[in-house]
């Protein structure tokens, strides 16, 4: 089921594709397949949401962008994923590396436990050694910080452990320490999922203003969130046999109005899902 | 930030994966190592005993130093009965203290009672043996072994002259070590059984008690058994507590006044002592037998214990 | 309305009533009898003992037989130095085997390793005493504190082992995704983020590790020997202060029994003290 590039929108004139994937397969367990031949761009400085049911793999997608899913066992990538036209599964491409270009904030807001909040934003560049070279701990973290919204909340406070903080509050660390390790592409995991509305309203006016900055990806369930804080939409359908495809990927405003497959238009309408 | 497109950079971090990697492994070799080094070297220090012997070693009662004549029996006899003394008092105990914990007890009162209880634990076993050769072996000697030969002494096993140190005192105090030991495991699995159960037999209009008898301890049956079975598993090692009370004298009498040797405070006693090579050898052999049978004891409890937990967590 | 009597008589219930009471009052008397032998214990030792522990008992080193008085100064700093270097050995040891086994943790090699550390945790203290001697003592013809604390370490291992790896297991998944999400090496992740927050059972670990160690006599009987003298060389024979209380307790003398008792409620005590910081250590790491 082969779909469109992302069309390079006249909205934005200088869309450059950030980034790529190409006839990417994932499988779990070593042969079974979750998502199936996923070809799609994502055009810098921009918000695409990935939409879909539950089991249309969505986060399985977005985990073999940064491939954080080298966590689990027996989990694999077929294609390729190009950031900015270098295929991170090249074989002599760094993980690591690739991570600390494309960042990603979970569903669960995660601060470490044992660290404070200074310690958290600045964990990334700290625990691997990168501070050394004369960069200061407390400008970093303040950068993050205010990007992610936090830093009025917290800046007389930073001391405090991680843990203390509200949901939302702790949500927003844990973007700002995303952040802080100044990634270009930043994937978010039903980022807002677990919080109160109020938080989750505050985040998604985060998204708008981080746009400027960097490209982001954003797996939501919550299609009115799609709708508010995406340029471009991506839908997933999990087949009869559980495998996700790439249905159709368009400007928002295109998808929610006049999506283009029917199966699209199903679940937008709420008919299934 | 690298505005570049390099994905390929050789990273300090990916030398530190590499030495972390490596210290990983080194540990592990290092530990795996260490366990069939025991094992090994056992053998290898017990081998000349292993061929001057050969298996008579198991059967022969005769411990001579002297004349060079080694067997492992009165030890093992030694062993056998001081464990099973010890056994058959800490699990009446045990078992019984761990179900007025788990199921009696005030909620108040029950953990820091379990606590105390725990702390026999902890009590170093040579504070036990001074204990025992100061406090426990004298009133047997005055008050316990006489009443016994006296009202039981047509039984062999307490005939004989009575001294104090000997297998019986000996088992005793190794069953207040090991109590502890099958409390604190006996009241994991008793609390563990699932609520149900105790509910039905209480809906059936039984007694506290009644459930718990006829539902519930059985129920943790398998449990409790494991729990007795790592118990012996410690009485059989024992050294020091028992070296200071069995008595130490190489004989198999009848009689649980008798002063005997266990494997381990035969060694204990006489390692320091052993002139010749043969003898060494002879020592070091008895830790092997010693190293097999606790193998073999605690290999069988810990298959008991958890067989019952991972199929009440459903691991 | 005659309805079938389903009551039971009232002599029968109040015969099973009496079992049942003489049932419970059985294991209260069971649970009574184990607590009171652990206060008779602590009872008797602190009794007999306290008279002893002074200032002197100590400071001093121990006098010749036959002489009254002196102390135990070299078997207290003896125990530290030999704790301590087994400490030393088994943590880096024990901790990374543990690291090992949470993350690499599948498979028959896993398995083997684990069982390995069961079976090691079983082994009476004097065999692995043996073999200390074997291989530390025999070859070099002397007795010497080092290879009392290698056979301390091997007794340690088992705990710090098995802990370390439920306690790294335990760590939420989430914690090492949002290390590695971050860019961090898998040795990063796992020895500043995951560690770190497994610590309080670690340490608890540990703790109880130095606690059950300082308890343990067998090994030394053939490993550090023991020493009337001053001693801080690990190559030397060195004293200890479970194998001065044993040593004195099995001897024939009255003044050196006293001893016994006092060296007794110091290992004691200090066994117990070590013991309340391994609990406090595991509310520690709940925070």
């Amino acid at each position: 089921m082969n779909t469109q590039f992302v069309i390079d929108a006249s909205e934005r004139p200088e869309s450059k594709i950030q980034v790529e994937t190409r006839a990417v397969s994932v499988y779990y367990r070593g042969n079974k397949l979750a998502v199936s031949d996923v070809n799609v761009g994502f055009p810098k400085n921009t918000v695409t949401a990935l939409i879909g049911p539950s089991g249309a793999g969505k986060s399985t997608l977005l985990r073999a962008l940064n491939r954080v899913h080298e966590l689990a066992d027996g989990t694999s990538v077929e294609g390729e994923v190009l950031l900015d036209g270098v295929n991170i599964y090249s074989r002599d491409a760094d993980a690591v590396l690739v991570r600390q270009r494309i960042g990603m904030v979970f569903q669960q807001a995660t601060p470490f436990p044992t660290m404070s909040i200074l310690d958290n934003v600045t964990a990334g560049l700290r625990l691997r050694g990168a501070l050394r070279n004369g960069l200061k701990p407390m400008e970093i973290a303040e950068k993050a910080l205010r990007q992610a919204a936090l830093w009025e909340e917290v800046k007389d406070v930073l001391h405090r452990n991680g843990t203390s903080l509200s949901g939302g509050q702790q949500q927003r660390l844990c973007i700002a320490r995303a952040l802080a390790v100044e990634p270009e592409v930043l994937l978010l995991d039903e980022a807002t999922s677990a919080l109160d509305p109020i938080s989750t309203l505050q985040i998604e006016e985060l998204i708008r203003q981080l746009v400027d900055d960097y490209t982001i990806i954003a797996v939501t369930h919550n299609m009115q969130q799609a709708a508010r804080v995406s340029d471009f939409t991506a839908f997933l359908l999990g087949d009869e046999r559980g495998v996700g495809h790439l249905i159709e990927v368009a400007p928002t405003n295109e998808i929610f109005t006049k999506p283009t497959d029917k199966r699209t238009e199903d679940y937008i309408t709420g008919r299934f899902g | 930030m690298m505005t570049n497109l390099q994905l390929t950079t050789d990273r300090s971090a990916a030398r530190a994966d590499r030495i972390f990697l490596a210290s990983l492994w080194t540990a592990v070799g290092i530990f795996a190592a260490t366990m069939l080094g025991v094992f090994a070297q056992l053998v290898h220090s017990s081998w000349q005993s292993i061929v001057t012997f050969g298996f008579r070693f198991l059967v022969t009662s005769t411990w001579n130093p002297v004349t060079g004549q080694f067997g492992a029996l009165p030890m093992i006899y030694g062993t056998v009965v001081s464990s099973f003394i010890a056994i058959l008092f800490a699990s009446v105990i045990g078992i019984a203290s761990a179900t007025y914990l788990a199921e009696f007890a005030p909620r108040r009162i029950a953990q820091p009672l379990a606590s105390l209880v725990e702390l026999l634990a902890a009590v170093p076993s040579v504070v036990y043996g001074l204990w025992g050769l100061f406090v426990v072996v004298p009133i047997f000697r005055t008050y316990i072994d006489p009443v016994l030969q006296a009202r039981l002494g047509f039984l062999p096993i307490f005939s004989g002259p009575i001294y104090g140190v000997g297998l019986l005192t000996a088992g005793v105090v190794l069953g207040i070590m090991i109590l502890p030991t099958v409390s604190a495991i006996s009241r994991d699995v008793i609390a563990a059984v699932g609520r149900e159960q105790r509910e039905a037999g209480m809906a059936l209009g039984s007694t506290k008690w009644e459930t718990t008898w006829r539902i519930v301890l059985p129920a943790a049956r398998a449990g409790i058994f494991g729990a007795c079975v790592l118990a012996l598993g410690r009485a059989i090692g024992e050294t020091i507590a028992t070296t200071m009370i069995i008595g130490n004298k190489a004989t198999i009498a009848a009689s649980l006044f008798s002063p005997s040797y266990t494997l381990s405070s035969v060694i204990a006693n006489e390692f320091t002592e052993a002139t010749s090579d043969v003898y060494i050898s002879a020592l070091i052999e008895l830790g092997l037998l010693l190293f097999f049978l606790s193998f073999i004891v605690n290999g069988f409890a810990r298959l008991l214990v958890n067989s019952v937990f991972s199929k009440s967590e459903g691991r | 309305m005659s309805a079938p009597n389903l009551r039971e008589p009232s002599k029968h219930k109040a015969v099973r009533y009496a079992w049942s009471a003489v049932g419970v009052g059985f294991t209260l008397l069971c649970i009574i009898l184990a607590a009171g032998a652990l206060l008779a214990i602590l009872g008797y030792v602190a009794a007999q003992g306290i008279s002893s522990v002074n200032w002197a008992f100590v400071t001093e080193l121990p006098r010749p037989v036959g002489i009254t008085g002196g102390g135990v100064a070299n078997g207290i700093v003896g125990s530290l130095i030999i704790v301590g270097i087994a400490t030393l050995i088994a943590i880096p040891i024990g901790v990374l085997t543990g690291v090992y086994l949470a993350l690499f943790g599948r498979g028959i090699f896993a398995e083997t390793l684990r069982l390995l550390s069961d079976v090691l945790a079983g082994l009476p203290s004097i065999a692995i005493g043996l073999f200390a001697y074997t291989l530390f003592v025999a070859p070099f013809k002397q007795f010497s504190a080092f290879s009392a604390s290698i056979a301390f370490a091997i007794i340690m291992l088992p705990l710090i082992i098995r802990t370390s790896e439920e306690a790294i297991r335990s760590v939420p998944r989430t914690v090492r995704e949002a290390g590695f999400a971050l860019g961090l090496s898998r040795y990063a992740t796992t020895m500043k983020i995951v560690v770190p927050a497994a610590r309080g059972a670690i340490l608890t670990a540990i703790l109880l590790g130095i606690a059950r160690v300082t308890g343990e006599t067998a090994p030394l009987l053939f490993t550090a020997f023991g020493s009337q003298f001053w001693e801080l060389n690990p190559l030397h024979p060195m004293a200890e202060l479970s194998l001065q209380v044993f040593t004195y307790a099995i001897s024939p003398y009255d003044d050196w029994h006293r001893q016994a008792w006092a060296g007794a409620l110091l290992l004691t005590v200090a066994v117990f003290i070590i013991n309340l910081m391994a609990r406090f250590a595991l509310s520690l790491g709940k925070r």
